[in-house]
This record gives structure tokens, sequence and C-alpha cells, in this order.
């Protein structure tokens, strides 16, 4: 791989240790993916923030960065933390974790990380425009930023995506180059699609489908009538969990998918696929579940606002999760939302959500209308799933499951 | 027996041979504290990869397999050096940030376990010692 002189120097630790380390990193991917050189990023969102997850290896290895000197070069974001940094004894963590996970933000902080911990880094400030070269590590927000914004990234790991970070460059294979952008397959839906949990199931069932294939991974999807960029994050949130999926081509709504003819290569879905694709995230009874969240991935303003006109005057009969970036709660809070939601008893949970929470043992089944926060509660947190439509989700909440 | 690889991290090391013919989650399939292999099925579940030349075609699994390398390290339960068909990001991350040497297009269904191997990342060799 050909290296310019400063990225010769980093390598060689002229930069410091922690810059040397980034650049390892980068130069060892680029090896294996055949990288003919690194390219600049203009954006970093970084995984691997939950304690939950880190443990106490990631919190040395993080803090052993930021004292080998490491500084973000470029724009830099979080994902979600394992509990609200401001809020968090309402939730139920406990002080322990609280003091390891707050250890965790303040190394990034030092590393001029900006510490705003969402997995929807485009709603608040992280929003690269078309063709940027970016390096992301959040598999939903990575499938989101190629395919609804048309950014370029690979699916980083948390410390690649730190390397990104520390270097400003990451190695140009991939999605970084338009070659690799090409649709490889067609997919016919023949489906209504609605709600979140209708796009989560497509993806899902878009996801299997191309895991089962061998050197297919780019799909090319038809017959979708509209969506908004909540139903977006949701189908990319789902695509991403069960297809490992970095982008996708959604005909008249993602800004490439024009470029390109569907591939000949197609495959019909059904309303009966999505169907059961929704049976097969549903093992539990709503009426019996113990846990209620929205917010997979990070709830928009304007389902806040919903979730407040629905909760309006009503009093939540669960423990019910509110999970959002920190910059949407606050507008949250100017609009009165919080205050009708709060009043309810549901919480708000900013700065995290309930795949990277340390809920394992808490709770026996949550009800959410996210295919991918099924994925993980059911694998990582061993609970059941119930699957449903965004309002739906809130009636459980407050105990009217069939007050449609 | 001397092979010539690709280097994905450097440093030498020697130590026996642990082949799997598998696939390596170290997310979840490897305990961060024992370095004992507990994937459920595989073939090298109960045997322990530290202080070995972990032989293996590929990584597999999470992206936080990575910083479970460096907890094994830090337990100093890490393999002594790994080897692989093909490396990926997961594998070729946690050697990095763990300094395990680290080398890949090597021929691993030459290697068994139980040989005694050196490994010298920086060249990107493999020699098999004793037999």
């Amino acid at each position: 791989m050909k290296l310019i002189s400063e990225e010769k120097a980093m390598l060689a630790g002229e930069q410091g240790k922690a810059t040397q380390k980034a650049m390892e990193i980068l130069v060892a991917l680029g090896t294996i993916y055949d990288a003919e050189c690194l390219v600049p990023v203009t954006s970093v969102q970084i995984a691997g923030v939950s304690y939950d997850n880190l443990g106490e290896a990631g919190l040395y290895f993080l803090t052993e960065m930021e004292q080998g000197g490491g500084k973000a070069r470029v724009l830099t974001t979080l994902n979600p933390a394992g509990m609200d940094i401001e809020n968090w004894q309402a939730l139920g963590i406990e002080a322990e974790f609280a003091e390891k996970q707050n250890l965790v933000i303040e190394a990034f902080a030092r590393m001029n990380v900006i510490t705003n911990c969402t997995c929807t880094p485009y709603l608040t400030g992280n929003v690269p425009h078309f063709g940027e070269h970016i390096a992301w590590a959040e598999s939903s927000a990575v499938c989101y930023a190629n395919s609804v914004l048309g950014a370029r990234s690979n699916r980083e790991g948390g410390p690649s995506a730190l390397a990104a970070a520390l270097t400003g460059r990451t190695p140009a294979y991939g999605m970084h180059l338009e070659e690799n952008r090409k649709p490889q397959i067609t997919f016919e839906v023949g489906a209504d699609l609605n709600e979140n949990d209708d796009f989560g199931a497509l993806g899902k069932v878009v996801g299997e489908k191309l895991q089962s294939m061998e050197g297919v991974s780019i799909p090319y999807v038809q017959g979708v009538g509209g969506a908004t960029l909540e139903s977006l994050k949701s189908f990319s949130a789902s695509l991403a969990t069960y297809g490992g999926t970095a982008l996708f081509h959604m005909e008249d709504i993602t800004p490439e998918a024009g470029q390109f003819k569907p591939p000949e290569n197609s495959i019909e879905i059904s309303q009966g696929e999505l169907i059961s694709a929704k049976a097969e995230m549903t093992d539990g009874d709503a009426s019996n579940a113990d846990f209620v969240s929205l917010g997979c991935p990070h709830l928009s303003i304007k389902e806040i606002a919903r979730i407040a006109e629905l909760l309006e005057g009503k009093q939540v009969v669960k423990e019910f999760w509110i999970t959002t970036g920190r910059p949407t709660k606050q507008i949250a809070d100017r609009m009165g939302y919080t205050e009708t939601i709060e009043a309810s008893g549901a919480k708000f949970a900013a700065d995290t959500c309930c795949v990277v929470a340390p809920i394992k043992g808490r709770f026996t089944a949550l009800v959410t209308d996210s295919a991918k926060a099924c994925y993980y509660a059911s694998g990582k947190n061993q609970f059941q799933t119930i699957l449903k439509p965004f309002d739906d989700v809130v009636y459980a909440a407050i105990g009217e499951e069939n007050a449609k | 027996m001397n092979w010539q690889g690709r280097k994905i991290y450097a440093g030498q090391a020697a130590g026996e041979a642990l082949v799997s013919s598998m696939g390596i989650s170290f997310f979840g399939g490897v305990d961060p504290e024992s370095g004992m292999v507990v994937e459920r099925d595989h073939e090298l579940e109960g045997q322990s990869i530290a202080g070995k030349v972990l032989v293996f075609p590929t990584g597999k699994g999470s992206t936080v397999g990575s910083y479970t390398l460096y907890r094994l390290k830090r337990a100093g339960k890490a393999p002594a050096a790994i080897i692989n068909s093909e490396c990926e990001t997961i594998t070729a991350v946690g050697c990095i940030i763990a300094e395990i040497p680290c080398i890949d297009q090597v021929p691993i269904n030459e290697l068994r376990s139980g040989q005694w191997i050196k490994v010298d990342g920086e060249r990107g060799t493999v020699t098999i010692l004793e037999d």
C-alpha cells in the first residue's frame, strides 16, 4: 500500500504512540483488503462505547490510546453508552457501572471526540453529504449513510473507527470505491409497507436471503411506494443486523438507485413473508411483558412528539424506555413532550438504548417496534420479544393492547 | 519446513501449534480470562489457546472479538502468535492492539497440533522447528 510522507511519519511513531497504533491498524486492514492507499475522511462514528460491551480491557485500551496522545483530527461522535449519562439512577443502573462508563466517556472526551452518544449521528450534527468518505462503526448508521445519504463508509469496528479518527484516514477499499457500489440482486417487494416494524421485517427478509447467498451483498429494492426518515432508519438497522449489509439501493428513494438498472437476478417478496418474519420475532405475549422500549435506532423528534400525544393523560403499567440522542431529548424538553411523557411514568433514556444497557437478567420480555432490538434482546439478553407497530407499543406500555 | 506468508502484525514467537479447521469467534467463543475455547461444538472446545501458536482459517463473529484478544493478553492467556489462511478485520485489529505476531496466506492444512512452530511476523515466515 502506498503511503504519503505524513502517513509514513505517523507509522514510524513521529506523531506519538496512539497515532502510530492507529496507523498500524489502518495499514493492516489496507493490506488485507488490497487497498492501494489511504483516503482522507471527514467524519467518524465510533462504536464500542457501552462499558457493558467494552469491559475492563476495552477501557484500558482507550485509556492507553488517550495517554498515548491520541486526538481526533476530524468530526467524531460516539455510539450509545450503557446508560443515560445525566440520569442513570432513574434507569436502575448500578453506581459501579456508572463510574466505569464515565471513565470511558472521559477518555473519549480527552481525545477530542464529541461525546454525543447516539446511533443516529445523522439526526444530530454528524451528517455527511453525497460522496463524502467517512469511517463509521455503527452498523445501522453505516447502512443509512451509504444508502440514504450516499456517503461512503465501510462497516468499521470500534478500534478501526478510532484509528480513522486519530489519523483522519481510512484504507481505500470496499464501499469507498465506485465500482463496489453496484447492486447485485433485485428484490421486488409485493407487500404493504407502512410502519417501522414493516420495514424492519423487510430488512430481516432481505438480509437473511443475502446471508444465504455467496458473494451477493448489495440489494436493489423495488416496489417500496414511499418511505420516511424513520422507516429508512428502521430498514437500515434491520438489514445491517440480519444481513451484515453496508449498502442498499431503493428505487425512486435513495440517491444512487437511479444510476443503475435493476439487476436481472430478481427475487419477489410477498406479504406472507413479512408476516412470517414478524411472527419469528414475536415469541411472547405483550400483556405479560415487563419491558417496553422505543428508539432502536434512536428516536427522531417526530417520533417523540407522537409518543407524547399518545401518553397524554395516561399512566404506564410497565417499565417503558424512550431512547434517543441527547440533543433530540433537549428539543423534547423545550416542546413540553418530556413533561408529558414523564408524567405518564415512562422514562427517557438518552445517550443509551435497550441493546447496549446492562439489563440482562432484569427483564424477561420486551415489547418493541424494532427488528434490530428483537435480535439483540433475544440473543444477548435472552428476553422474549414482541414486535408491534409503533403506536401499539405505546398502548402495550399503558396496558391498552386492544385499544385500537 | 518453511513458508512465506503475509505480515499482519510484527513480532517473533515460537510455540506449540494448536490447529483448527474451523473459524474462531473470539467474542463469545473464547473465555477472555482463561483462554479456553467455549464455543459449543467447536473442534477446539475445552482446549486453551494460551501460549499456543493458534492456527485457523479465518476469524468470524462480532467485532468486539478484537477486544477479547486484548483482554486475553492482559490476562496472560493470549496465543503466542496467530496464523490464518485469510486474516480479517477482527483478528487483525485484535493482534495489533494486543501486540500478537500474526501472519496469513499460509497453507494451514500443512500444519498440525503439537508441532513446534516459529513465527516471524515482520518477515511473514513460518518455520516448523519440531514435528
